[in-house]
């Protein structure tokens, strides 16, 4: 066994004609809380879909557990992959326990719809993201830090090894993105999963994430520790913006801080 | 720089055509191709008659049999596809500028069922079974059904989106299309001349006829060229027309009353034709460019073309008796419609 | 701690491997329109040309009576209430599925061109076959639905049929076949145009036991196979990322999901000709009276069945095909529904 989750061997990923990664390599370490970052159209979210599963390489293969995902079975791969995805649908006048409880489906049969484990698992979800007071509340009249709060306890309640994050903090605002980003990082250490994001912000990845991807056009860059990826050299390289690199006063991580132009 | 004038600019240079010069050639050629396409028109029919009698016939009416079919049925079917043409092609464009969706098509917002209807109530209840009578009712029913689809799309707070109009326009169309059948399947004559109406044709129809609809037409063509500008402006969205200098609330209801006219006019003077109104703004667009003055113009004219050539492929196609207008527009019609809709991500209906 | 979802909500626990949850809600307004379709199956059954009373009508059912009141019962009103029902609830259920695929409420079978693709089958079926025997227009009509329906799907699928691009193909279609059966039936003598076109509208009238067989079989065969479809549509309405990573396999369910609301609609077709606007509005009225998301399969067809056995009752009253009454009243009713849906939003 060795200490790999998932594995990216040799992928080309591409939609239709146009090739957005070649012969790409990389690892996720077990129980890592891993940001994938890189400047707009670089192929993060591409890499992440190939992780799910919801993009098939053209090449190359992507290997969870040591075996290949693509010869998995769809619910199989569910029980053990979960995803955030950038847009989901919150079916109209939906409530937000019956919102968590849908992602119990890869855990349901047909005649089996609401077990005592789907009901515990989905109160586990709920505290752990700090929903359950908003229970039976409409989903649509949520904030948008709650309602990010509560896609998460959806991916949750998959009860995954593994949850992959799409742009999760895109959308909110500080306050939330740190409520989402520390939600995280509870979750990482306390159930021990492993939890792979794409994530925007440079510094936020610095300080939340023990492992990083960092990619430009297609290519992995670098791949490694915050204190190893997030350097001047490297940042200018990826997103072609001179900076400087000091450290957080507050978490002691990397802290990039771009230079001033004169 | 004054912002109208940005606009003006940024509408003016999109499209393969760049530029007033280009565009008002293209219209000129156009124009050109229409009068081509009438001179064929009474050319062509059942009846061979040779080039040249064709044009004595023009210019001297001596009463010959052959004047007659020229004079009788030629000219006039000419005339009105021109007319009915121009008031469908500028009726789509409207609608699709005023929805901002380039899928739409003056048939989904019920027009034909309200006219059928109408008919229908005309023909059973007042007998009325010549052109001239009922002609109105459609009309009227119309005017009638467009007008209540656009209340009934623009009722409470939210805009008239092309989803709410359409979804108006369906469940009237039905609506009227089940009450009509009600009357017209309980009488094999009404049933057939409702049959007949309900296939589209520019043939059949007196110049009088013409004349008494194409002032509604002319009107509503007027309007749309005046609403043209406005309607620029309002393609970046309610509010950024707002502040660009736009009457928003008067251009849509001009916009309203322009549909209406050209809807009501056409459908009254040819029947339900489908297709042209939304294919020909369509094609149109790829040439000029966004910029709805040219769209309308060319509109006003390609649409003409178009429904005059489908008639002259109506006449010859068949080995014996025609194809009415409606039927070749619905069968090039519907192919287009399906290759549009495969090639775009389009919003919405 | 049991969980708080909002409403309240019946759990049935048989044993380990075997639960259902089902709201409290639902259970009532299932019971209601159960209720409401008794009566109405009561009402059709006594009213007629030849009134009987509520006693007559049971005591037919159950054997005793006289001949005549026998006759009327079950010979003549039964397997049309029967077919009543068993139409509505195919329809609404047909509706039902292509509205939770499509996300758009005017996403229903008729709209994709399957009630145009019938109409032709029946048309050509009757006017250059030349038959008029029912088996071959059901047949007809059946061949005619289900070509039109993939001949949609395949035009509109491009890396997966996306619910707007199969309602304009849809569209499309059926403009074209309505033209070509206008052209049919413009080319023959007006009393045969107007016996297709009667077909056309969708009637329950002279409809028995012989033609009842066969549908209740398809019925009874097609119901089951939504028990595997139901909720991974519910699912599907999450976005078919989300679905995917739930272990759906998306385009699979799709294909399953559009196959069977065809055949629910084909077989009311074939067995009664198109009869519009239950699929599009049984739904609606399921979800406004339930208010809860999902497609709510039990509930719109219990609800397509009233609506369908009211309309048949109204339309035996003014001696009017079922298929106009669904119509005009369906469609004024939906209007109604649009409208009171914009005043609010």
């Amino acid at each position: 066994m060795t200490d790999h989750t998932l594995e990216a061997q040799g992928l080309t990923l591409a939609y239709d004609k146009r090739v957005i990664s070649e012969d790409l390599s990389t690892h996720v370490p077990v129980g890592s809380f891993t940001a994938i970052i890189g400047p707009n159209a670089c192929g993060k979210s591409t890499l992440l879909r190939a992780f799910a599963r919801l993009l098939s390489p053209r090449a190359g293969r992507v290997v969870l557990d040591g075996r290949d995902i693509a010869s998995r079975g769809a619910k199989e791969l569910a029980r053990e992959l979960g995803l955030l995805p950038q847009t989901s649908l919150a079916p109209d006048g939906i409530r937000v326990a019956d919102l968590v409880a849908r992602g119990r489906f890869p855990h349901q049969r047909v005649f089996d719809r609401w077990s005592p484990d789907d009901e515990a698992a989905v109160l586990r979800a709920m505290t752990a993201t700090d929903v359950l007071d908003l229970s039976g509340r409409l989903v649509d009249e949520l904030s948008g830090g709650q309602r990010q709060r509560v896609w998460v306890a959806m991916a949750l309640a998959q009860e995954t090894p593994v949850l992959l994050l799409d742009e999760p903090t895109t959308f909110l605002d500080i306050a939330h993105q740190i409520e989402v980003l520390e939600l995280f990082r509870s979750i990482n250490l306390e159930d021990g999963r492993t939890l792979v994001a794409v994530l925007h912000d440079l510094n936020q990845a610095a300080r939340y994430a023990s492992h990083i991807i960092a990619m430009r056009s297609g290519s992995i860059v670098a791949a490694g520790a915050p204190a190893d990826v997030i350097t001047p050299e490297i940042v200018e390289d990826v997103f072609s913006v001179p900076c400087r690199v000091i450290d957080d006063p507050e978490s002691r991580t990397p802290l990039v801080i771009p230079l001033v132009r004169r | 720089m004054t912002l109208t004038a940005r606009t003006d600019r940024a509408a003016a240079t999109p499209g393969v055509a760049r530029g007033a010069f280009v565009r008002t050639l293209g219209l000129v050629v156009m124009i050109a191709l229409l009068a081509l396409v009438c001179v064929l028109s009474i050319m062509v029919g059942a009846k061979a008659i040779p080039p040249g009698d064709v044009i004595h016939a023009l210019f001297s009416n001596n009463g010959s049999h052959d004047d007659a079919v020229i004079w009788d049925l030629r000219v006039p079917r000419t005339l009105v596809g021109i007319v009915a043409g121009a008031a469908l092609g500028v009726c789509g464009a409207l609608i699709q500028a005023y929805t901002r969706n380039p899928l739409a098509d003056p048939g989904i917002l019920g027009v034909n069922a309200g006219a059928g209807f109408a008919i229908t109530i005309a023909v059973a209840f007042f007998g009325l079974t010549s052109p001239s009578g009922y002609v109105w009712f459609a009309f009227g029913g119309a005017a009638i059904v467009t007008v209540l689809v656009y209340l009934i799309g623009s009722s409470g707070p939210g805009q008239a989106t092309p989803e709410k109009l359409t979804l108006a326009g369906v469940a009237l169309a039905a609506v009227l299309g089940g009450a009509s059948q009600i009357f017209t399947l309980r009488d094999p004559n009404l049933f057939a001349g409702m049959l007949s109406w309900s296939v589209g044709s520019i043939g059949g129809r007196s110049l009088a006829l013409l004349g008494a609809i194409a002032p509604f037409i002319v009107v509503g063509l007027v309007l749309a060229l005046f609403v043209a500008r406005p309607l620029n402006a309002l393609a970046l969205g309610d509010e950024l027309g707002r502040s660009l200098g736009a009457r928003v609330g008067a251009t849509r209801t001009l916009t309203i009353v322009a549909v209406t006219l050209l809807a009501g006019g056409a459908t009254a003077l040819a029947g339900p034709i489908a297709f042209v109104g939304l294919m020909v703004p369509h094609a149109v667009r790829w040439f000029t460019g966004p910029d709805q003055r040219w769209i309308i113009a060319y509109s006003m004219v390609g649409a003409a073309i178009l429904l005059l050539v489908s008639d002259i492929i109506g006449r010859v196609v068949l080995p014996s008796g025609e194809l009415r207008v409606g039927l070749v527009t619905a069968f090039v019609g519907g192919p287009v419609l399906i290759v549009l809709a495969r090639r775009r991500t389009a919003s919405g209906l | 701690m049991s969980l708080d979802l909002g409403r309240p909500v019946a759990v049935w626990r048989p044993r380990t491997g075997a639960s259902h949850r089902v709201d409290r809600r639902a259970l009532v307004v299932c019971a209601v329109l159960v209720s409401v379709l008794l009566v109405l199956g009561c009402v059709s059954l006594a009213v007629g040309t030849y009134h009987l009373s509520l006693g007559e009508v049971v005591a037919a059912l159950t054997g005793g009576g006289d001949r005549r009141a026998h006759t009327l019962v079950v010979e003549w009103r039964l397997p049309r209430l029967l077919f009543a029902i068993g139409c509505g609830i195919a329809l609404a259920i047909a509706g039902a599925v292509f509205q939770s695929l499509t996300r758009n409420p005017l996403g229903s079978p008729d709209v994709i061109g399957l009630d145009a693709g019938s109409y032709t089958g029946a048309v050509v079926v009757t006017l250059i076959i030349g038959s008029t025997r029912y088996a071959d227009i059901a047949l007809g009509s059946l061949v005619g639905g289900l070509l039109t329906a993939a001949l949609v799907y395949v035009l509109a699928y491009r890396r997966g049929a996306q619910g707007f691009r199969l309602i304009i193909v849809g569209i499309a279609v059926a403009a074209m076949l309505a033209s070509f059966n206008s052209y049919l039936l413009m080319r023959v003598d007006p009393q045969t145009a107007l016996i297709v076109a009667s077909w056309g509208a969708g009637s329950l009238a002279s409809l028995g036991y012989a033609q009842l067989v066969p549908f209740a079989v398809a019925l009874v065969v097609l119901l089951p196979l939504l028990v595997l479809v139901a909720s991974p549509l519910a699912q599907l309405e999450l976005g078919d990322d989300a679905a995917r990573a739930h272990g759906l396999r998306a385009e699979r369910v799709r294909l399953g999901a559009v196959l069977l609301g065809v055949a629910f609609s084909s077989i009311v077709t074939a067995a009664a000709g198109p009869i519009a606007f239950v699929a599009l509005v049984a739904p609606q009225i399921a979800h406004r009276l339930l208010r809860a998301p999902g497609p709510s399969l039990v509930t719109s067809a219990l609800t397509g069945a009233v609506l369908l056995t009211a309309a048949d009752v109204v339309a035996q009253q003014i001696a009017v095909s079922t298929g106009l009454v669904t119509v005009t009243l369906g469609g004024l009713y939906f209007i109604w529904l649009l409208i009171r849906e914009y005043r609010r939003s």
